[in-house]
């Protein structure tokens, strides 16, 4: 019985799971977004995507399941960059360039050929039953915990003097923004892999940008954009039998291309 | 309660050997001053002398030593001098003022405070409210509403003092001078205590009840008549500064 149990954990997940996963990652991932470009930080949140990379590189030799590296490795990255941000001086964009790349360099080589792939472009068609609800579990709390924190967190983008003044703990709350981060940017090693979640957590919210006026409407359209992403691109991936990661980062380039629309009427 | 008492409970923030240094540059340096109830008290001073530093300090947003005493259980509103959004970040008046009340009554109270004023009619208040101001994105305020709108921001739990640190741009004559009455109003009206930061001599001279001015340390203290002088001005920024209470030549002083 728990044999039984362990096996049906241990297989392929059925369509219907792949895609609420999928969703769930897209939905996440398009939420955290909005944040990550009023804060100017598309491209630190796409770099960081790189850190996962050794870490599942050493999960595997350890005989481990590479995503628990890749956990490890992108919360220890979020704690890395606020305690710079906090401690030091130093341009995070210039810090980003140098750490990620050196990590995405890192991962290649300790990554067994045979993973490097699935690693770097994802692969939902492998994801195991239990791996899909650990993902929407983690998900579904993210999401859960921007709801409650965002309007907060939308008034220390815009002003840390004026979120201090009502006693908000900047210095928590960026530290909690950076390990939500963290945790969507794995969740999405299991969909698009390691080098394309970066695109799945801006391309969205990108697009929301350029046709929301309201915060509300940006989060909305951001979150909308995300599950549109994956419920388009899925389907396709599997019926062409193509990898799943390129195919949804295209469509929701298709959906960006599609918000700049109104932005010609408005001329 | 006696005359003595009373004359302590109208103490509203005393400050004493105030110092502010970052990494051995100092800033502050051994500041001392008192603000009253009622009061609106200007500071002043040329760039870098540490007026913006002086408000943090007293907020406790900036490190500092020796003391600064507020009135026990005393509110604080504070618009700070840096407050940027672009013009296309999607945030609309509304949705900045629920980030701090979910209350219409609150905001509304608010608005009207910094001189919103509603028509006679309230129902046709209300639509022109929404549809000129509260649905408007925040980033495309001009820099004088938005000032206005900070105020009212500031103003939402009702405090006792308000420190305002005016933006060095931005904000052209006639908006600062509704700005100032505005100020003046909350002081009269709604007897708030206003702790002011301003580069424009003249809306000091209008406005100002007690004048501190700032250059590392105490350079002058009092009403704006005394201190407004050329001998105290040109020793707070320098050889031939001096005082136009004509209205036109301002710019012109403050640009040497």
């Amino acid at each position: 019985m728990i044999n039984n149990l362990i096996s049906s954990f241990s297989s392929n997940a059925p369509l219907w799971l792949l895609m609420s996963t999928g969703v769930v990652v897209g939905v996440s991932a398009g939420f955290i977004g909005t944040f990550l470009i009023l804060r100017r930080m598309a491209l630190s949140g796409d770099a960081l995507t790189h850190v996962a990379l050794p870490g599942m590189g050493l999960a595997l030799l350890l005989g481990l399941n590479a995503f628990w590296g890749a956990w490890a490795f992108l919360i220890l990255a979020a704690l890395g960059i606020w305690w710079i941000k906090r401690k030091t001086h130093l341009y995070l964009e210039t810090l980003t360039g140098i750490f990620f790349t050196f990590s995405l360099a890192l991962g290649i080589l300790i990554i067994p050929k045979i993973d490097l792939l699935e690693a770097l472009f994802g692969d939902i068609e492998n994801l195991t039953v239990f791996n899909s609800y650990l993902a929407i579990f983690l998900g579904v709390t993210a999401i859960i915990i921007l709801t409650i924190y965002r309007k907060r967190l939308m008034l220390l983008t815009i002003s840390e003097d004026l979120a201090k003044t009502i006693n908000i703990n900047a210095s928590r709350l960026d530290l909690l923004f950076l390990i939500l981060l963290g945790v969507i940017v794995a969740l999405g090693v299991h969909v698009t892999g390691t080098l394309l979640m970066g695109a799945l957590v801006i391309i969205p919210a990108a697009s929301a940008q350029n046709i929301a006026r309201s915060f509300s409407g940006y989060c909305f359209w951001s979150i909308v954009f995300g599950a549109l992403s994956i419920i388009f691109a899925l389907p396709i991936a599997h019926f062409f039998k193509l990898a799943p990661g390129p195919i949804v980062v295209l469509s929701a380039a298709l959906f960006f291309i599609i918000s700049l629309m109104p932005y010609r009427f408005r001329r | 309660m006696n005359t003595m008492e009373q004359s302590n409970s109208q103490k509203i923030l005393k400050v004493k050997n105030l110092t502010v240094a970052f990494d051995d540059n100092v800033v502050i340096d051994n500041l001392n001053f008192e603000v009253e109830k009622g009061e609106m008290l200007s500071v002043i001073g040329p760039n870098g002398s540490g007026k913006t530093v002086l408000v943090r300090a007293l907020l406790g947003l900036a490190g500092f030593t020796g003391s600064v005493e507020w009135k026990k259980d005393i509110k604080i509103g504070y618009v700070p001098q840096h407050f940027f959004v672009e013009s296309d970040t999607p945030l609309t008046v509304e949705e900045f003022f629920k980030f701090k009340t979910s209350k219409h009554a609150q905001i509304h109270k608010a608005l009207e405070q910094v001189g919103w004023q509603g028509s006679t009619n309230p129902e046709h208040f209300e639509h022109h409210l929404k549809s000129h101001l509260l649905n408007q994105q925040l980033g495309k305020l001009s820099g004088g509403q938005l000032q206005r709108i900070l105020i009212a921001w500031s103003l939402i739990d009702n405090p006792d003092v308000l420190l305002y640190d005016e933006p060095t741009s931005g904000i052209d004559a006639g908006a600062e001078e509704t700005i100032y009455s505005t100020l003046l109003n909350l002081k009269d009206k709604y007897e708030m205590t206003i702790i002011f930061v301003s580069h424009e001599l003249s809306i000091v001279y209008n406005y100002a009840t007690k004048v501190l001015c700032l250059n590392k340390e105490k350079f002058c203290y009092g009403e704006p008549e005394d201190i407004l002088g050329a001998e105290n001005l040109s020793k707070l920024y320098g050889e031939k500064m001096k005082f136009y209470s004509h209205q036109h030549l301002q710019n012109n002083f403050y640009d040497k």
